[in-house]
């Protein structure tokens, strides 16, 4: 079977995700800093956070075992990257043409 | 009590639709009534409806599809007669009732004759390729096959009880929406695609673990067959896209039944999100049909060539190079739509770049047969006759690619024309050819030949007499989709391709005629062997059927073509020292009883009763919670069964062993 | 899901053909979750260009509330540390821990199910239901399709203790607890999506 994790993983994990959550609430909460400074933070946080949750719950590592976990996981953001970049580039794209 | 289901959903408004519904209801009676007369309930039940036997579940796919290719096919012939007709005319067939035929053809050719005919080839052929007892997941598998049943059994339906959508098989809002579309046909339409392809993405998930998981021992990847290569690409391409087709149906389900505006033309809707949805799944789609396609012809090449197939490497990366490039191309069927020029030009250019990898395999097929010791089995005949018209195809769809060529060509006759030049010849010969190949495996017989050879004829030559007028109507400016029109000048090209039609209703009634023939003589032509045409692949090393686990032993796998490997070193067949105990799935009723329940909870959603959607739903659950729980799930063949078994094929076997 | 036949001649002895079981399942289910993750994208892409289309209706900023998204949050993101300590009990044998934490982790989800129900309700009631514009049927569509697949993570939940309890930990049992934790983390991942994409930047 796949490593579990520790105690310890789960506790560093959870904290982890606490930080890169109270920030970007924390920023919005205050309106300290700019819309577009707003958006880079609260973008880096998520994906740092769901690297975290992929690394501390879900146990993805370079280790053998998670080898498929992880191609899986590489080859779906991929996809997603295509999927959701192309869509948003043809809709906006397509707005701005039809926008008055 | 029962939503909007009245008397008056009967087709009594017309003569053709009541006709049809008599048809439907006559032959589903006259099934029943066969199989009653053979007293065949229980055996039907316990050794093919309830079975999880990979083998069992493919050809029931397999039938599925025949019988839906039948349906779709009428569909097509009703609509090459009427545009036969209809120069200045109503023809005979109103629009409204034309505009079903067309959305059905579309829906069940795609749906349901070629997603189940690749799901049954890759059922019953690629577990046996790669030397395992069965899929990852039999019960899941049961279950794909049932849901896909449900999703046709809904289209069924809809000729009896109701109507069908006129959306097309596209189903673009927001003519699909509820304010355009009021009633129940594209409601058909959805439930039908949004039950069976639950069923697919299940399939994809099981073809890929099993075929990452349960190779013999010795199968590296660079091991396996080239039809076992396409199934795994084909599988990954069904669990990513599949997902798409789920969130266009789904939302426009949403606006349809809650008032949601995903599509709507007011309060913010925004209908062409729904375009790029449906096709971020459709053009993934087109690859999923054509692959496992592209995978038969390089079995069929080798084998019937007596040939190593060449460039096998270049085959594995050319496939997989067009699973992933499949995902970059999709904007290219709606070109029209209004992107600029830039969005334009990367789509077809994408488009373009993935004619390439299967150039790369043209020439490995032609390679292959260069030299080779050529037969001309019909699947033989099927993969020559594909390579020629098909290239044809793909340079009319480079030629779309062009966006400046597209706004003139799409939504014409040119561009039907293309995509069923990519279909009928690539798709269709290829599930053909594997369907005549690996038929010798899953029944123990050959087909007929001679009736092969003639459907094969008349297929290729209706195909080009069809379709080929339909380039030029294209190029004359005629629309897709018309109903009547006033161009005398397109009447010939419409008559040459009614024509056409009625050739390839020939080449479907041999393949009737084949399948008769061939269970006739099915005693001259067995297969006692099982390896009909010395193959090469760790298919024909077992029995014609299989038994139940396939192999009694698992092979040990040294090459590339691991039997003619083991056929050279002389161990071929050999009886093993002893037999071991195998455990093996039992079967369950559980896959029909959810795909009975999906089918009715389709119903119930498409008629808006909602009482006996929310029991369908419940049942379901309950269901798949029960099945989840249970740990008793297979039986132990003892050493000594198994021997016996393996027994009576040595002594079939003879001299061979 | 259901089982597969023996390889046994090639892979010897049940210990391990258990394993590979086990395997296959977690694969497989991995695969079902990479294509929940694409329904989801499509969904978050799908808000992400109606996020603007008001129809000059209530907009995100005066409909969302920022605590009761960080709520939810806590909730969630406790639970799946809960149920991680759910998963290490499984692992260790300890029934009872088992169980202690699937309960814990039980009632902080339905606490988030609680409260995003009566966000929706409160929504509804005044008038910014999905049917009134393009932006609010993809609000409820994104964060409602996470409320189901949490919800059903919820009754799974509950079969899962039923299954403990009645089983034990069986290979089986302790197998789909691992699956289920895989859905559970999942879930959480799309949820720091969702107040990311949805809630943040609609109250900036």
């Amino acid at each position: 079977m796949e490593s579990h994790g520790t105690r310890a993983n789960y506790i560093v994990g959870f904290v982890l995700a606490v930080v890169l959550t109270a920030i970007p609430f924390a920023l919005v909460a205050t309106q300290s800093l700019s819309r577009t400074q707003t958006v880079l933070v609260i973008a880096a946080a998520a994906v740092l956070q769901i690297l975290v949750h992929l690394r501390f719950f879900l146990h993805m590592s370079l280790s053998r075992s998670a080898r498929e976990n992880l191609l899986a996981v590489a080859f779906t953001a991929v996809l997603i990257f295509l999927m959701v970049g192309g869509s948003i580039w043809v809709m906006l794209d397509l707005h701005l043409r039809m926008a008055l | 009590m029962f939503g909007k289901l009245t008397i008056e959903a009967l087709p009594l408004y017309s003569a053709i639709a009541a006709g049809g519904a008599l048809v439907t209801v006559g032959g589903a009676a006259l099934v029943v009534l066969v199989i009653t007369w053979l007293r065949a309930w229980k055996y039907l039940w316990t050794e093919w409806l309830t079975s999880v036997d990979h083998k069992r579940i493919g050809v029931m796919y397999i039938v599925l599809a025949l019988i839906m290719l039948l349906r779709g096919f009428v569909d097509a012939i009703m609509m090459r007669a009427q545009q036969a007709m209809a120069l200045n005319s109503g023809g005979y067939l109103p629009p409204e009732h034309f505009d079903q035929i067309f959305s059905s053809h579309g829906t069940i050719m795609i749906f349901f004759m070629a997603m189940p005919f690749m799901t049954g080839l890759v059922n019953l052929a690629m577990p046996l390729q790669i030397g395992t007892r069965d899929v990852a997941f039999p019960f899941l598998n049961s279950l794909s096959l049932w849901l896909s049943a449900a999703g046709a059994g809904l289209v069924m339906v809809s000729l009896v009880i109701g109507k069908f959508s006129t959306a097309g098989w596209t189903g673009y809002p927001p003519y699909s929406g509820i304010q355009y579309n009021p009633g129940v046909g594209v409601d058909y339409w959805i439930w039908a695609l949004l039950i069976s392809g639950i069923g697919s993405t299940l399939s994809g998930i099981n073809f890929v673990v099993t075929i990452l998981k349960r190779r013999a021992p010795g199968m590296t990847l660079m091991r396996m067959t080239p039809f076992t290569w396409t199934a795994l690409v084909t599988s990954v391409l069904m669990i990513f896209a599949f997902p798409a087709l789920t969130v266009a149906c789904g939302l426009l389900a949403l606006d349809r039944l809650l008032g949601m505006h995903f599509f709507t033309n007011d309060h913010g809707g925004n209908m062409m999100n729904y375009v790029n949805l449906f096709w971020i799944w459709g053009h993934p789609e087109v690859y999923i049909l054509i692959l496992p396609a592209f995978g038969v012809f390089s079995e069929v090449v080798s084998t019937f060539a007596r040939k190593r197939l060449f460039g096998y490497e270049s085959l594995v990366y050319a496939t997989a190079a067009i699973g992933l490039l499949s995902f970059t191309v999709w904007l290219h069927h709606f070109f029209t739509m209004g992107s600029s020029a830039t969005v334009n030009a990367f789509f077809g250019i994408m488009t373009m770049i993935i004619a390439v990898p299967t150039g790369v395999k043209v020439f490995n097929w032609l390679l292959t047969m260069y030299r080779g010791r050529i037969s001309f089995h019909p699947s033989m005949l099927f993969t020559i006759g594909f390579i020629v018209t098909f290239v044809i195809g793909g340079m009319t769809g480079v030629l779309l690619a062009m966006p400046p060529a597209d706004f003139l060509l799409h939504n014409t006759t040119f561009l039907v024309a293309h995509f069923h030049n990519m279909i009928i010849p690539g798709v269709l010969f290829g599930y053909l050819a594997g369907y005549m190949y690996w038929f010798p495996k899953a029944f123990g017989f050959k087909m007929n030949e001679p009736w092969g050879v003639r459907a094969f004829w008349f297929w290729i030559v209706g195909f080009y007499l069809a379709f080929m007028p339909l380039y030029v109507l294209g190029f004359m400016g005629m629309p897709r989709r018309m109903e009547q029109y006033n161009d005398p000048a397109w009447a010939p090209w419409l008559m040459a391709a009614a024509a056409g039609a009625f050739l390839i209703l020939i080449g479907i009634a041999c393949l009737a005629m084949q399948v008769l023939a061939t269970f006739r003589d099915r005693r001259r032509d067995a297969d006692v062997t099982g390896d009909p045409y010395d193959g090469r692949t760790l298919e024909w090393a077992t029995a014609s059927p299989p038994p139940a686990y396939n192999f009694a032993i698992l092979p040990q796998v040294r090459d590339r073509e691991p039997l003619l490997d083991m056929k050279e070193r002389g161990v071929a067949w050999q009886k093993p020292a002893k037999y071991e105990d195998i455990e093996m799935p039992k079967s369950s009723a559980v896959g029909v009883v959810m795909g009975a329940f999906a089918f009715g909870l389709g119903f119930a959603m498409v008629w808006h009763i909602w009482w006996l959607a929310a029991a369908c739903g419940l049942v379901m659950w309950v269901t798949m919670i029960v099945r989840s729980s249970d740990d008793d799930q297979e039986y132990r063949l003892s050493a000594a069964e198994v021997a016996r078994i393996e027994e009576a094929r040595y002594r079939a076997l003879g001299s061979r062993a | 899901m259901s089982t597969r036949p023996g390889t046994m001649a090639a892979h010897g002895g049940g210990g391990s053909e258990a394993a590979e079981l086990h395997e296959q399942r977690a694969l497989g289910f991995w695969l079902y979750l990479m294509s929940d993750a694409i329904i989801f994208a499509l969904l978050f892409m799908t808000y992400g260009i109606m996020a603007g289309n008001t129809d000059g209706g209530p907009t995100g900023k005066s409909l969302f509330d920022l605590s009761n998204a960080a709520y939810e949050t806590a909730l969630l993101l406790v639970s799946s540390m809960t149920f991680g300590f759910a998963s290490l009990a499984a692992r260790d044998g300890n029934r009872g821990a088992v169980l202690g934490w699937l309960v814990l982790t039980f009632v902080l989800g339905a606490g988030f199910v609680f409260l995003e129900v009566r966000e929706f309700v409160g929504m509804i009631g005044a008038g910014a239901g999905p049917d009134r514009s393009g932006f609010l049927s993809a609000f409820f569509t994104l964060v409602g399709t996470h409320g189901v697949h949490v919800s059903t993570g919820l009754v799974w939940i509950l079969i899962m203790m039923g299954q403990v309890t009645v089983k034990g930990l069986t290979l089986p049992v302790t197998s789909r607890l691992f699956r289920l934790g895989l859905f559970w983390h999942f879930l959480d991942i799309a949820w720091v999506g969702i107040f990311s994409v949805v809630y943040l930047p609609g109250l900036m």
